[in-house]
């Protein structure tokens, strides 16, 4: 035998050498592939197999991603197994949570969960919150926050529940089945990728396990530990819709069609330039006004990001997008796409929006499109909570985009019903208005004195402009002064900016 | 545009539309049951809201109803709305309403003959005394053509090409024009059929009408469209006036461009396309000196 | 102005209030509202339902309103008519304007 340690001169030198081979360590798995398939893989018998494999104890952080949006059965399925087997105090950290999460309320009270970490909360669970639920205050965090948070270590993630439409039997994980049609569909996975990288232990729950190897794939076999099968992941009806149609109503198609206009009078609208749309009516209709001017000025977008609808697909297969980087898929259109365009790519929500030095994608935006539940006369945005305190938001990617985006625009209604959306100062500030540079409403747009740049281009141009303060004073004269919202001293939410550093603090709603 | 008088969500929005003016509307959008609260609503609404010094009209009831008159008492109160009276069908109609209203200024002290009026024929004998509709009062300031009633007061349907309605709609033009009053179209109600919507709008407006009535904020962007004249009209129209500004100066009296003469018909014409183009807001003041 | 039955105007859409009013034993104005907008503005909501009444000459009734966002002067319609219909006969002699 040749390899004695003792005969390799400057051994000190080299802190990788230090154990001989023993043949008695290792044994092959001779089985062909078609058995393996079957047993004596990573798929355990069931989800509580699999959270005692973990070793999952109580006080521990997991996590969950939100690609199956209101029609999500993960995280409840999760809970109830995690509290029918006793775990007490853990911490959730999901990248968002909505509506048909609010049976987390028993879990809070009954102690099961003691922290929460996400981009938003929504309906009974968002009101149980404001209303003082939780001792110990929500973390909110932008999705480049929270993928900066997981990979720094400051959010360290225990266990990983990720929720996937299908997964081989060693761990290749997809947001879709490729081979049929059929079944729970969600493209992108882009904020399940950051949990399955970093996290001590990955657990992929799927409805359909396909034959190895599922590639290409979302989340690589290397980064799963166990695989539950069970009958329902989710409510494909829930989790998207066909296509999200263009919007018909007239007050969104007008803030759609100027916000069009303020992007092509911008300076910013040329060949190669790159965008953001939202997912709401009015944002998901300025492509669609874009579109006309780009096919006569045979002008092709860079790239298109986000946050994909079919409205971005339709540009991208007319030709008129090049490349499209996708984080979370909202229809049916764009998980398709996902699947079957090799330039339609997936990314992580770190390669999205991370904050880290290396940079991401949002850095390269000219223009991104926004929503806000209240923009005040700095400019501040407010996407968490209503204009009477209560939770009932999301940060999602609105503090990265804007920050990233050359020209960030935000596009909402002066007045929704009577609660003006152009405020004095906002009650909870996400998004920094020194980020801010155009807000566009059905009643005028507004530029922030900041950007004399596009103030100048904007004058030159057809554009309805007006102050910030002018558009507050007309939503006030219209519809009176609200009453300011009471709180309590006590706070329920801790707002972070991307890197983690707090910007606004969520308190109690006084009843 | 019209806004049905009992629907506070559309009243308080109409304003944001880049319309010329706004309708509201008493008469047929609103139930019988209801003719109370919609005068309630639209007076309150009319009194509060900022309409951007757009045009605001309002369709009563029929004058020589209760309802009617009512809703005349109201509307003529609020000094700012014109209003249209319903299935007019001869110049004594518009009289009738005139001299209610003229009581109602008198009564409210406002500046007799303020309130200025509109008329809509709907049936086969209104579109017959068109004429002398239009010439009835100095209020009016103009006609229009309720299509849907017409046409089954002819005892026939709606058609894609609208043959029925060319009698009546060369009828009002040919009245409006004479009394030096505005033409203006009836409602096109299948919102969904963008192209049927735009055909109707190139008719109207080459027959010479001077507006369309719409339903829907969505039916605004093809009636601008069609009506904002092209560059190229716009250009040749510039250049007429050059000529004529260029002939005065030089003291020449027969005006020539292109080979062609330019005589009073053609320099109104230009004029009429530059006012257009102004209007639109794709010719700005300092871009050409004309007069 | 006196209430003599009880009677609605409005509709639940959004941008509307329902005002039903309804005559009451003489203890004042009372209102029960549920509103959308609650905390931002339900004590302006009641103020215009109240100062609306009280131009009328009504001193008692009693009033139960859903509010679905509504302007002060889509409150002041809706309770105007309400108060003419619970009124009884049609009061042809409302003088308009201020």
């Amino acid at each position: 035998m040749n390899a004695d340690l003792k005969k390799i001169p400057f051994l000190d030198e080299i802190p990788s050498i230090h154990t001989v081979f023993e043949p008695d360590r290792i044994t092959k798995d001779v089985r062909p592939l078609a058995e393996r398939q079957k047993q004596g893989n990573k798929i355990v018998k069931d989800l509580e197999t699999a959270i005692r494999l973990s070793g999952l104890k109580d006080g521990m952080t997991i996590s969950f991603h939100h690609h199956f949006r209101n029609g999500d059965y993960i995280v409840n399925m999760v809970m109830d197994r995690l509290a029918e087997m006793g775990f007490r105090g853990l911490v959730v950290a999901a990248s968002s949570l909505t509506d048909c999460h609010a049976p987390l309320i028993k879990h809070i009270k009954s102690g099961v969960i003691r922290r929460i970490e996400t981009s938003g909360l929504r309906g009974e669970l968002g009101e149980a919150v404001s209303g003082g639920l939780m001792d110990v205050p929500v973390v909110f965090r932008s999705h480049g926050g929270r993928a900066y948070a997981i990979e720094t270590g400051e959010l360290p993630i225990d266990v990983a529940f990720l929720g996937a439409p299908s997964c081989d039997p060693y761990g290749n994980a997809n947001g879709y089945s490729l081979e049929s049609g059929g079944g729970v569909m969600c493209g992108s996975m882009g904020y399940a990728k950051c949990d399955a990288q970093y996290a001590k232990k990955t657990i992929v729950i799927t409805d359909s396990v396909v034959p190895y190897p599922n590639t290409p794939c979302s989340i690589p076999e290397t980064q799963v530990d166990y695989i539950v099968k069970v009958p329902k992941i989710g409510d494909p009806n829930g989790i998207m819709s066909g296509a999200t149609r263009f919007t018909r109503n007239p007050k969104e198609l007008l803030i759609a069609e100027s916000a069009a206009n303020v992007i092509m009078a911008s300076g910013y609208f040329e060949d190669g330039f790159s965008f953001q749309m939202g997912s709401g009516g009015a944002s998901l209709s300025v492509a669609r006004f874009l579109r006309d001017k780009m096919a006569e000025r045979n002008m092709k977008a860079g790239f298109a990001l986000g946050g994909i609808t079919g409205s971005v697909v339709d540009l991208f297969e007319e030709g008129l997008v090049k490349k499209i980087l996708d984080v979370q898929s909202f229809d049916l259109k764009a998980a398709e796409s996902v699947k079957k365009n090799r330039f339609h790519q997936q990314i992580s929500a770190s390669y999205y929006a991370g904050p880290g030095g290396k940079g991401s994608a949002v850095n390269q935006l000219d223009v991104v499109i926004l929503s806000a539940l209240e923009v005040d006369c700095d400019f501040n945005v407010n996407v968490l909570t209503g204009s009477n305190g209560v939770i009932r938001g999301a940060i999602g990617g609105h503090p990265d985009t804007a920050f990233g985006a050359s020209v960030s625009i935000i596009v909402a209604p002066l007045i929704r019903g009577r609660i003006p959306c152009v405020v004095e100062k906002v009650n909870t500030v996400v998004t920094p208005g020194k980020t801010v540079d155009i807000v566009v409403t059905d009643q005028g747009v507004a530029a922030n004195p900041q950007r004399a740049d596009l103030l100048s281009r904007l004058k030159k141009s057809n554009i309805p402009l007006c102050t910030i303060e002018q558009l507050k004073e007309k939503a006030e004269r219209i519809v009176g002064k609200p009453k300011p919202v009471e709180y309590t001293d006590k706070v329920v939410g801790v707002v972070t900016y991307r890197d983690g550093s707090v910007i606004d603090l969520i308190r109690q709603v006084k009843d | 545009m019209f806004v049905p008088g009992n629907n506070p969500g559309m009243i308080r929005d109409a304003g944001i539309y880049d319309v010329d003016s706004i309708m509201f509307d008493l008469e047929d959008s609103v139930s019988v049951g209801e003719k109370d609260a919609a005068r309630f609503l639209v007076y309150e609404m009319l009194r509060t809201i900022d309409y951007h010094g757009k045009e605001l009209i309002v369709r009563v009831n029929s004058p020589d109803t209760g309802t009617g008159l009512e809703d005349l008492r109201a509307m003529v109160s609020t000094r700012r709305v014109a209003i249209r009276l319903p299935k007019t069908e001869c110049a004594e109609d518009v009289l009738g309403c005139e001299k209610k209203i003229a009581a109602i200024e008198r009564e409210r002290g406002i500046p007799e003959g303020s309130t200025r009026m509109m008329a809509a024929i709907e049936s086969a004998v209104g579109v017959l005394n068109a004429k002398e509709i239009a010439f009835s009062t100095k209020r009016l300031i103009g006609i229009a053509l309720g299509a849907e009633d017409y046409v089954t007061d002819l005892k026939t349907t709606r058609s894609a090409d609208g043959t029925e309605l060319l009698f009546a709609r060369c009828m009002i033009l040919q009245a409006a024009r004479a009394a030096g009053i505005d033409a203006i179209d009836s409602v096109y109600s299948d919102v969904d059929n963008e192209e049927g919507f735009r055909s109707e709008v190139a008719l109207i407006k080459q027959l010479g009408f001077d507006g369309k009535s719409i339903i829907n904020p969505r039916q605004i962007k093809p009636v601008q469209e069609i009506y904002t004249p092209t560059k190229k009209e716009i250009d040749r129209s510039l250049a007429v006036m050059d000529a004529i500004e260029e002939a005065r100066k030089k003291g020449s009296g027969v005006i020539a461009l292109n080979g062609k003469m330019i005589d009073k018909p053609v320099v109104a014409r230009a004029q009429r396309v530059l006012d257009l183009a102004r209007a639109a807001g794709v010719l700005k003041q300092e871009d050409k000196n004309e007069r | 102005m006196k209430i003599k039955q009880s009677a609605v105007a409005g509709t639940m859409e959004s941008s509307d209030i329902m005002v039903t009013i309804a005559p009451s034993d003489g203890s004042g104005i009372q209102i029960e509202l549920n509103s959308t907008v609650e905390k931002q503005f339900g004590q302006e909501i009641r103020r215009v339902i109240r100062d609306t009444l009280t131009k009328l000459g009504i001193d008692s009734a009693s009033v139960t309103a859903v509010d679905k966002g509504a302007l002060n002067c889509v409150i002041h319609a809706r309770v105007e008519t309400a108060a003419h219909r619970a009124c009884g006969e049609n009061h042809a002699d409302y003088v308009w304007g201020e």
